[in-house]
């Protein structure tokens, strides 16, 4: 085991790790959680290690099992690459704190099954992460989703019908992007990212082309749910096992939007997405505008807290998919810090209401009430996330949001940054009702206005993941300028 | 219309994997059987994996198998051989079809244990009550 092939082995961990709970979990449940953590442990220490590496030396070229490119499968690891399988490795890591307690809970006997898909689904995720070659992209991708369809399907009542609907959609998404890589290899005869790029440089504005780009960015609209494209996302997220959604919400669709970027820079260049049909850029940061005023309007209606944080989520794909589009530097830093801490967030939100469910059993926003007294740090670290996705300073949401807007204005974009606003305001509106409803005491009867006040908080297997996420929000917030000037405007890739 | 139909006789794969794609398309749509839609699912898939192959076929070329010794001393004529290389990555493609299969037919059986129907109406009825 030499260092220098470390990267490799923050995806080769928890694949290894899958099996390895699998067999040790048949034999005694004790060994699903410590082997499960240290696996991921391990992959949040290395890709520490690896991102001071490709920040230091630059990028790293790494090529499976010495196959040159572009015939053998290439994993290149840049700057944004390693800052996202950091973000993929810490927030599967503390997600899984949360994910232990809870499966113990709702899955009893099954956890080795369990955390066997989830490991894969990580690994899976850190290779996209990685991967150079456009059709190692749609295998992985399709290794993360088959996962995911498992995991939803575990859960109780209506999720079984959720997974198939999403296995329906999901498939259908990797479908057009397998058949986009089809017609660009018809054009370049190669699948390796780099080569496509150079290939592709004289063959700007052919039809072919335009045909793939088109069916690869509706392929991955439909896996990371943009709005017209999200009606799968808010049942499957919502009736998940506990377990499953406090990793799959936060990552999924972010990892999705990452691949966006890297279709857009890696294979095509931003000079042919961008610049060459300008109403077709404008046109999709119109259709962002769009989704982010519909998913937040739609937000308001629900009356189930995880329900509305899917929708929250459809929404902020939304604001990362204009910030991508706006086409300028400010816009493009707003949608990768965004990615940051969108995951974040969503984490944050999850764990809390994973936190509140333990106790409660139901999520309805009306039985929320006298919760801050109940239990007080739960809820404490729920109105930091809260504050982050409405945008308060200085919790990370407002720093991503304030470069997005930048961009927006910069790109004369003013109908995003109206729907950036307004997607403000209803989050606010959303998450003081809920402040609202928790911050009051229940109505008990009276003669019971003395009862005395019973702290339950969730156990700490769930408390301590979710207060060290709080934190975090306040962390990433304050140190956002160091994160863009340091990683982001290094990971910006070129010709921008 | 000469131009059209020769168009058309031209290009035929491509016209035979477009309307298999739309026919997964509609069973995937419009059928209300579960497992319909997933039948759906798998022609859609087909569909593809016929449109990869077709795109490796050359006129006149063999089976890719190549004698390593003649290939060594008088070098490869690619023109007799047809590309082999979309044709691999149609394995993966199956397998990864199979296991989407799989997994959806594992979710379709616990659908039907929970609600004793394949049929997307009933099922939303029983929901609604």
């Amino acid at each position: 085991m030499t260092s220098s092939n470390l990267h490799l082995y923050i995806l080769a961990a928890p694949l290894l790790g899958a099996f390895a709970v699998n067999l040790a979990g048949r034999v005694s449940r004790r060994w699903v959680a410590p082997l499960t953590l240290g696996v991921l442990a391990f992959s949040t220490a290395a890709s520490i290690v690896v991102l001071g590496r490709v920040l230091q030396e630059g990028t790293i070229h790494y090529t499976v099992g010495n196959w040159r490119p572009p015939y053998g499968i290439e994993l290149v690891i840049d700057p944004l690459g390693a800052l996202m399988l950091l973000l993929i490795s810490a927030v599967a890591l503390t997600a899984t704190f949360s994910a232990v307690a809870s499966v113990a809970r709702d899955l009893p006997g099954r956890e080795h099954l369990f955390f066997a898909m989830y490991l894969i689904l990580i690994a899976g995720l850190t290779g996209l992460a990685m991967t150079g070659d456009a059709f190692n992209l749609y295998v992985l991708l399709e290794i993360t989703s088959i996962t995911t369809y498992g995991l939803i399907g575990m859960g109780s009542g209506r999720a079984p019908l959720s997974s198939f609907i999403y296995i329906i959609m999901g498939s259908i998404g990797a479908c057009f992007y397998l058949l986009g890589v089809g017609y660009l290899y018809l054009l370049t005869g190669s699948l390796n990212m780099a080569d496509i790029a150079r290939i592709l440089q004289g063959l700007h504005g052919t039809a072919a082309l335009a045909t793939a780009f088109a069916f690869i960015l509706v392929g991955l609209w439909i896996k990371m749910a943009f709005f017209p494209l999200h009606g799968w996302l808010p049942n499957a997220y919502a009736m998940a096992p506990t377990g499953a959604s406090v990793m799959v919400a936060p990552l999924m669709t972010k990892v999705t939007v990452f691949l966006m970027i890297r279709v857009i820079f890696s294979i095509f260049s931003p000079a042919y997405a961008f610049f060459q049909h300008p109403e077709v850029q404008a046109g999709i940061v119109w259709a962002a505008a769009l989704a982010i005023v519909c998913a937040s309007a739609l937000a308001l209606a629900q009356r189930d807290l995880r329900r509305m944080l899917t929708y929250i989520i459809v929404a902020e794909v939304g604001y990362m998919v204009g910030g991508v589009w706006l086409a300028n530097t400010q816009g493009m830093t707003g949608a990768i810090l965004h990615i940051v801490n969108d995951a974040l967030m969503t984490l944050c939100l999850f764990l809390a209401a994973a936190a509140i469910s333990s106790r409660t059993g139901s999520l309805e926003l009306a039985g929320l009430r006298g919760l801050y007294r109940r239990m007080p740090v739960t809820m404490a670290a729920f109105t930091v996330g809260a504050f982050s996705m409405i945008g308060i300073p200085p919790t990370c949401g407002f720093f991503s949001k304030w470069y997005l807007i930048l961009g927006g204005v910069e790109a004369g974009q003013w109908g995003y940054v109206g729907a950036l606003l307004f997607s403000s305001l209803v989050n606010a509106v959303l998450f003081f009702r809920i402040i609202e409803i928790a911050f009051f005491p229940g109505d008990s009867g009276p003669g019971h206005e003395h009862e005395k006040i019973v702290i339950a908080e969730a156990p700490m297997m769930m408390l301590n993941p979710l207060v060290v996420t709080a934190i975090a929000l306040i962390a990433v917030g304050l140190w956002s300028g160091p994160l863009v000037r340091g990683i982001i405007q290094v990971a910006i890739p070129g010709g921008f | 219309m000469h131009a059209i139909i020769a168009e058309i006789i031209a290009k035929y794969n491509y016209w035979i994997y477009v309307v298999l794609m739309m026919i997964g398309f509609y069973a995937m749509i419009g059928k209300r059987n579960l497992v319909k839609k997933l039948i759906g699912l798998n022609i859609f898939q087909t569909a593809i994996i016929l449109f990869f192959v077709s795109t490796g076929v050359k006129r006149g070329g063999g089976i890719p198998i190549v004698d390593k010794h003649e290939a060594l001393l008088h070098g490869v004529d690619v023109a007799k051989f047809v590309n082999p290389l979309p044709h691999v990555l149609m394995l993966t493609a199956i397998v990864v079809g199979v296991s989407v299969t799989g997994v959806a037919l594992a979710i379709l059986l616990r659908i039907y244990r929970e609600y004793g129907t394949l049929e997307e109406d009933e099922i939303l009825e029983k929901l609604g009550r």
